[in-house]
């Protein structure tokens, strides 16, 4: 047995960094504290490394199947007799490949950083919260209960807020944090009543337990409750709420694209690669669970579908390359979350969920890869939107290639990652729901057709008029784009099928050629229409969009979901029920209690005559009521 | 002698300090070093509690000392503490400390103003060893009379109707208090015998039903009001809006929890049979309490008033935990407690200090105060953060330990208003994001604020003061929590004993 006590320096290390940053602010110069930051991200990337080579090569498997280990746990707070809440390190497959994930985009992230956020105001504050993220992020993936996931869950949650409003003398990266902090706070709670529903019924919040083979959640709240459900599908589906609003799942979506506001690396390294999958990732952990519970699983699979082609469809149509990649990801997450909701459990019926974490892994890399180009560009010319682009692949020749291998990779072009992952994702939909199928064919030409229609404005076409000539990015912001290019390349060749499996036994894998050649076709068949309309500027496009009509301004629009939660929460909520609470509170339960006050003051007003202060008065008094008493007296006597 | 009868002899002894000192900084110093000694003692308290438990000490009450204080009445002096107790003086402790740096700058009639403060501290230190009922409502008392001098003299805006309105409120509460106390004396001896007034010893016989039910309002209403309790609230706005800022801290930090705490350890422990029948209709209000409060504080534009209606929905959160009645909801209602005292008095702090440098509270007025003051916005950040319950400060772990307590009942009654409750975190993060948009970020709107001055010495020393406790508690929670615990157990058999066990 090999001791993995070690891995809470995973965790510490960047707490530490993020306490002492945090602490010294301004104090050092803003370059130590990125030196910091990076380093200690570093030592993680390293110990991440180490801890993958020893989890996956070294340690003994059980029956051939990769064992959960707890490396390290510690009560946290005792709640009842059998709940508790305990704060540990997990090391299972998943949570492996996520600590590497992590740290190597995080790692990245921070290079990155040191030549992107150079001169901000906030670089030190900007660093600090980083490490603060990825300490979370770990925390989160690394958890060994349910609740420690919830802990770091919200944790994930407000660093993604502070970093949204990074720039917070701006109203719309003010707005933009609220409203993900609040729309993500929503969320949570689904997954807070998830997790009280669950750990009443089944007595802990312990993932070895609860997805053991023997977990109580097999036997336990299986009758009916609500709904024609029974109450352990609520759980899953108040648990999958909680990771639908973080993934970014319609109708809970909405945050994401308005959180472009934070800058770029955030964006790539948050809003792509590790925050927003980690609602993937939850449905992961709890997976056996959910393939008990099918009619969960069944809506996880079509909340993922219905998301991805709905990402899609939008992301034709916006101008912003920030938001295009970001409803690229919520695409793409969407497919993830269909992986998971067609997978069965177990070799390779859970060719799905394989498939989903594979798709995770090489999402994160290319994902990142772009939004990382996308900063450098934005870092050339100023400007967010396609049409103030054309012609950069002369003055960005690196950006550029690396651009191009994300967007081959995203477009599923063998032999790069994202062909690999997709590929396992359509298979694995082909044998449980032709629909959902069929819509995926569908996206997967969309996504390379959006994804060649942001690559063709940016970089071919006419030049602009820019500020200054666009010049390529200083090497710290090159260097981790040519490594995630090389992860975009290379990292769909690893045997995911022999690592990271729903039963964490090893099976093998092979390509369904029927279905890999057609999606390639498809590909090929988007990346030809933006060739066609956006390689040479031409208006061939804005007549599509102009035949389209109604439903191009809707998908401009993105389908006015923004507008129907405005109207929800600042007309009802706020108008129709937070300000006749204001004005019942003032008018009816205080104005009784004046009320109270206004009739003893009356009262007391009317009798206060009484107590003049007067001698006289008092005098004329004690006299007359002598005199009526002695009246009284001698009447009384005399009778 | 029992040394807890100095929580009570340094706040006397400081306060004849103030009286003899002759300038300004004397008395602040004075107050200071009392405070000090205030807060070292709680340390000290709390350690020898933990050893002493450690030592597998296990009687109920520890350091406990009983003294005949009239005896025709059985009247005793009887003071001692379990860890519930403890956990409150260690709060109380910290917010008269930080309340003391947070008054640094009142000029107006400094010794008078921190002879009052110390003395409402002193009742509240009091009260909270009390174990007997008599002294108990005498502290009680000398807690809630100063607040109205505070308020009178040193407060601001309509603060003579506040301070009326505010005291006229809780004495109506403390009425139905003292009718609740007597009705407990007199049935302190159902089998014959002297009549008493010790809670321990009340505890321990069976008040027959009928009393038990007719009481059981007049004391959980009569706390109540002091603790928030829907719809007898109101004076929490208005006193708070007017009081100075070390009075709303204290308020609402401290004074505020005597009424939960009144709840739990006078109402439902001692009455629990009528508890237990009668949890539902305060649980609906308490249910009420915690929505309306935060709906509440999303339409206020007083930054005081927004903190008060956002106490009134963390207080009702305490109530409701007390209602529920079985161990880790209790927990959670004690944890909330000291939480939200905690977290209140850094508020009240935070706008006191933004108040003096913009001379306004209301929020429409300013803006982008986080590039003038990043210290003192950084901490109402942090506050906010904590007040909307984020995991790593005290309002998570007690919100949490609430709601998993809460859902252990079995009904449906229960859990849809432990949803409901439950649902406020959603709510108070609407509001505290809405009034940290608005006053910290953006563009600095006033060109005047440019000149605002950040945190000086003593406002840091406050709330630095106020934040590492939270952040003490809500990282590593266990010890206070098993605390709080320990205390909890045989109040708990008690409780479970006189009703229906609950699951």
């Amino acid at each position: 047995m090999i001791d993995f006590s070690y891995t809470i320096w995973i965790l510490l290390i960047p707490l530490l960094v993020f306490v002492i940053t945090g602490l010294t602010g301004n104090r050092f110069k803003p370059i130590v504290t990125g030196i910091i930051g990076t380093t200690g991200l570093g030592i993680n990337f390293c110990l991440a490394l180490f801890t993958a080579y020893k989890y996956f090569f070294v340690l003994d498997k059980v029956g051939g199947a990769f064992q959960k280990v707890i490396g390290i746990s510690y009560t946290w707070l005792h709640l009842t007799d059998k709940l508790h809440i305990d704060i540990g390190v997990l090391l299972d497959p998943i949570s492996v490949m996520m600590l590497i994930v992590i740290t190597t985009v995080s790692f990245m992230v921070h290079i990155y950083s040191l030549g992107y956020m150079k001169g901000e105001k906030g670089f030190a504050r900007f660093f600090s919260i980083l490490s603060l993220f990825s300490f979370s992020m770990l925390g989160l993936v690394i958890a060994t209960n349910i609740f420690q996931m919830y802990i770091f869950w919200e944790l994930v949650g407000v660093s993604s807020f502070l970093l949204i409003g990074f720039y917070y003398e701006k109203d719309s990266a003010v707005a933009a944090s609220k409203k993900a902090f609040i729309v993500t706070r929503f969320a949570d709670l689904g997954f807070l009543i998830g997790i009280l529903v669950l750990s009443y019924t089944t007595g802990t919040f312990d993932f070895i337990t609860l997805t053991g083979p023997n977990s109580p959640a097999f036997t336990s709240g299986q009758g009916i409750m609500f709904l024609g459900m029974s109450t352990m599908t609520w759980a899953m589906l108040f648990i999958f709420m909680g990771g639908a609003g973080k993934s970014a799942m319609f109708p809970l979506h909405i945050w994401l694209p308005d959180a472009m506001e934070g800058p770029t690396p955030v964006s790539a390294l948050i809003h792509a690669a590790t925050m927003v999958v980690a609602g993937v990732y939850l449905v992961a952990r709890m997976f056996p669970i959910f393939h008990h519970e099918q009619s969960a699983l069944e809506i996880v699979a079509w909340v993922g579908g219905f998301t991805s082609l709905f990402a899609a469809v939008i992301a034709c149509t916006q101008y912003d390359i920030k938001r295009v990649l970001a409803y690229s990801t919520m695409s793409q997450i969407g497919y993830m979350m269909l992986a998971l909701g067609v997978s069965g459990y177990g070799g390779e019926e859970g060719l799905g969920y394989m498939a989903s974490m594979f798709h995770l892994f090489t999402h994160a890399f290319f994902k990142a890869l772009l939004f990382l180009g996308a900063g450098a560009i934005i870092h050339a010319v100023h400007s967010n939107y396609m049409n103030e682009m054309g012609g950069l692949r002369k003055y960005l020749p690196i950006t550029h290639a690396t651009f191009l291998i994300a967007c081959l990779a995203i477009s599923g072009i063998p032999p790069f990652a994202g062909f690999f992952s997709k590929d396992e994702i359509l298979v694995a939909a082909f044998h449980h729901n032709k629909a959902l199928f069929a819509m995926e064919y569908l996206v997967a030409g969309m996504t390379a057709f959006y994804m060649f229609r942001l690559y063709f404005n940016v970089f071919w076409g006419k030049d602009q008029h820019y500020h200054h000539t666009p010049h390529e990015a200083p090497v710290t912001m090159t260097l981790p784009l040519i490594v995630l290019a090389i992860g975009s390349t290379f990292a769909g060749f690893i045997p995911f099928t022999k690592l990271v499996t729903s039963d964490s036994m090893p099976f093998e894998a092979h390509t369904e050629w029927g279905i890999a050649i057609p999606s390639i076709f498809i590909a090929l068949i988007g990346i030809g229409i933006a060739t066609m309309l956006y390689m040479k500027s031409s208006d061939t496009s804005k007549k599509i969009a102009t035949a389209l009509g109604g439903f191009y301004t809707a998908a401009y629009s993105k389908f006015y979901i923004d507008e129907v939660y405005l109207f929800i929460t600042k007309k009802i909520l706020f108008n129709y029920v937070s300000r006749p609470v204001a004005w019942f509170d003032r008018h009816i339960v205080d104005g009784t209690m004046n009320q109270f006050a206004y009739v003893t003051n009356v009262v007391s007003d009317r009798i206060k005559g009484f107590q003049s202060g007067q001698l006289q008065q008092y005098a004329l008094a004690f006299i007359s009521g002598v005199i009526a008493l002695a009246l009284l007296f001698i009447y009384l006597w005399t009778n | 002698m029992s040394f807890l009868l100095l929580f009570i002899v340094i706040p006397v002894l400081t306060v004849i300090g103030i009286f003899f000192s002759k300038t300004h900084m004397q008395v602040k110093w004075t107050a200071v070093v009392g405070m000090s000694c205030q807060l070292i003692l709680a340390g000290f308290l709390i350690y020898l509690f933990l050893a002493a438990r450690a030592a597998g000490n296990t009687a109920e009450i520890l350091f406990s000392q009983d003294m005949v204080w009239y005896k025709n009445l059985n009247i005793h002096f009887f003071i001692g503490v379990d860890g519930v107790s403890v956990a409150m003086i260690g709060l109380t402790s910290i917010v008269i400390f930080a309340g003391i740096f947070a008054s640094w700058d009142v000029t107006d009639l400094p010794r008078e103003f921190f002879t009052s403060l110390i003395l409402l501290a002193a009742g509240v230190f009091g009260f909270f060893i009390s174990l007997d009922l008599f002294t108990l409502f005498l502290f009680y008392e000398i807690a809630v009379i100063p607040m109205y001098l505070l308020i009178g003299i040193w407060g601001s805006g309509p603060r003579h109707y506040s301070a009326m309105k505010l005291t006229l409120m809780l004495m109506g509460g403390s009425a139905l208090i003292m009718l609740g106390l007597l009705g407990l004396y007199f049935n302190s001896a159902p089998g014959g015998g002297p009549l008493t007034f010790n809670l321990i010893q009340i505890s321990k016989v069976a008040i027959p039903m009928p009393a038990q039910r007719f009481f059981f309002p007049f004391l959980f209403i009569g706390f109540g009001v002091l603790g928030a309790l829907f719809p007898f609230h109101t004076w929490s706005p208005d006193g708070h809006a007017s009081a100075p800022t070390a009075v709303s801290m204290l308020h609402a930090g401290v004074l505020m929890k005597l009424g939960g705490y009144g709840c739990y350890r006078v109402a439902v422990f001692l009455l629990p049979g009528a508890a237990h029948e009668m949890a539902w209709i305060f649980l609906i209000l308490t249910t009420i309490g915690v929505i309306y409060g935060a709906f509440g504080a999303i339409w206020q534009k007083d930054l005081k008033y927004i903190n008060a209606y956002s106490s009134v929905s963390h207080c009702a959160l305490v109530l409701f935990a007390v209602l529920m009645m079985n161990q880790t909801a209790m927990n959670g209602a004690i944890m909330q407690m000291i939480s939200h005292g905690i977290m209140t008095a850094l508020f009240f702090a935070l706008i006191g200090m933004i108040y003096g440098r913009t001379h306004t509270r209301l929020i429409n007025e300013m803006g982008g105060l986080m590039k003038v003051m990043p210290f003192l916005g950084v901490a109402y950040v942090i506050g906010g953060l904590a007040s909307l319950g984020l995991p790593g400060f005290s309002g998570f772990v007690a919100e949490m330990t609430i709601f998993v307590g809460s859902f252990q009942h079995n009904d449906v009654f229960h859990r849809v208003c432990t949803i409901i409750a439950a649902s406020s975190i959603v709510v108070t993060a609407v509001y505290i994001l809405r009034v940290v948009g608005i006053l910290l970020l953006g563009k600095i709107k006033n060109p005047e604020f440019n000149h605002i001055i950040d945190a000086k010495w003593f406002d840091r020393m406050s709330v630095v003061t106020l934040i590492l406790g939270i952040t003490a508690i809500g990282m590593a929670p266990l010890w206070l929590s098993d605390m709080i615990n320990n205390g909890l157990v045989p109040v708990m058999q008690r409780i479970l004993l006189a009703g229906p066990i609950l699951h």
